[in-house]
């Protein structure tokens, strides 16, 4: 007798769903992982001292998945905050009291993003340690090195969305810095010989004004959610395409590779 | 049953909980504690404002109620047509409701009798105070097509 769950296996629809068997050969344990389109992102193999913990600490991985956590309770969170200053403010408040399971979010969010600057951090200190920066990995450290001020950014521009007296000085005082920026600061060295003034150097750009206000949250919203999200998920597709192509995250040397 | 089958069980279970509680908490996270809508309960002045027999509309644009005073007593009509939710008008001369958007037709006391309208006009809840004023609280409506209209609070006994 053939079981109800055999039966079903047999059935046309499940047959248009699931188009591959569980044979456990290597052709078809590649083929599984080649046919979908989310583990085909996914190298088919990789080297046994890809799993070796204690050497490669994971970071870069653990960083790509608060990246993405980081991305979708940020989504969550859109649907309450509201980008204005008549609003930033007591949207965070209305979240963290009127909003079934909104503290949860925001702090995920928040923890998140300091975890990731950590992370980050551990991640380019091991590739240091491990010296996989060296040829022809070299570029790829430089990538890294994008990545890492994308993160900062992204940090920094998230600082100033709940819109209290922390962020408003925290980006009074980062963008007046930004206006000491040689050349494109209004008060940098070569600045004003170049033409560079309070309201046009790159301090203006970055507040949308002279001072912090209404257009600066609006302009470091969009930079949040859709413009350094978008710059960083291209430079970490380099960053991962670079790896691959190198043969995979870098493990001890030795004489041959275990594949 | 052993160690390997448990575990697997064990680990889908988990997997698929987790999945679920997730979904159950997102959709919780969708339904806010607080609203900032304006209430829907007022005042609509004394019985003595108003004129028997008369279709008043003096809340038709601000809480897009009507308020009818017949000889017994009051109710209130809701100004959404129940066709497709225009804004019917009251026409005095020719003593019946029209809603300009697909011609459905109401009597004075709601009941519907022309245009592709399927049903009859709601009433709202109307009472009287302490202090004597009318109240209406548009969140609770009557049907009359489902014999709501008899109901306390459908129509407010007044002869005085």
């Amino acid at each position: 007798m053939i079981s109800p769950m055999e039966k079903f296996r047999k059935t046309e629809v499940y047959k248009s769903i699931f188009r591959h068997k569980y044979d456990d050969t290597p052709r078809n344990r590649a083929l599984q992982i080649v046919d979908n389109v989310f583990l085909h992102l996914h190298p088919v193999r990789i080297a046994r001292h890809a799993t070796n913990i204690g050497y490669t600490w994971g970071m870069g991985g653990i960083t790509f998945l608060l990246f993405l956590v980081l991305t979708l309770t940020g989504v969550i969170l859109m649907f309450y905050y509201r980008p204005t200053a008549q609003y930033a403010y007591d949207d965070m408040k209305y979240l963290m009291h009127d909003v079934p399971f909104g503290p949860l979010i925001r702090n995920m969010h928040r923890w998140a993003a300091h975890a990731m600057v950590i992370t980050v951090m551990l991640h380019m200190f091991r590739v240091f340690l491990t010296g996989s920066y060296k040829p022809p990995r070299q570029f790829n450290w430089v990538i890294g090195v994008v990545l890492l001020l994308l993160t900062f950014l992204l940090s920094f521009s998230g600082y100033l969305l709940p819109w209290d007296q922390l962020s408003i000085w925290a980006v009074t005082v980062g963008t007046n810095m930004a206006r000491a920026t040689p050349l494109l600061g209004s008060e940098g060295p070569f600045g004003p010989q170049l033409g560079m003034k309070p309201n046009a150097d790159v301090r203006f750009v970055l507040l949308g004004g002279t001072q912090v206000g209404p257009p600066t949250l609006l302009r470091f919203y969009v930079g949040h959610c859709i413009f350094l999200p978008l710059i960083a998920t291209i430079f970490m597709v380099v960053h991962f395409w670079r790896i691959r192509k190198d043969g995979g995250i870098s493990g001890p040397e030795t004489g041959k590779k275990n594949f | 049953m052993g160690r390997k089958s448990f575990l697997s069980y064990a680990g889908w279970l988990s997997f698929l909980s987790f999945l679920a509680i997730s979904t159950i908490g997102s959709l919780r996270y969708m339904f806010p504690r607080v609203l900032f809508e304006p209430p829907s309960k007022f005042k609509a002045g004394l019985p003595s404002d108003y004129v028997i027999g008369e279709v008043n509309e003096q809340y038709k644009d601000t809480q897009r109620i009507w308020i009818v005073r017949e000889k017994e007593g009051f109710y209130a009509l809701i100004a959404i047509c129940t066709h497709l939710g225009c804004t019917p008008r009251w026409l005095a001369a020719e003593n019946k409701f029209k809603c300009p958007c697909h011609g459905s037709g109401y009597y004075k006391n709601g009941i519907n009798f022309e245009g592709p309208t399927p049903r009859p006009l709601e009433r709202a809840q109307i009472t009287l105070n302490d202090d004597g004023e009318i109240v209406i609280d548009k969140s609770i409506k009557f049907r009359y097509e489902l014999g709501q209209w008899g109901q306390p609070g459908s129509f407010l006994k007044y002869t005085g």
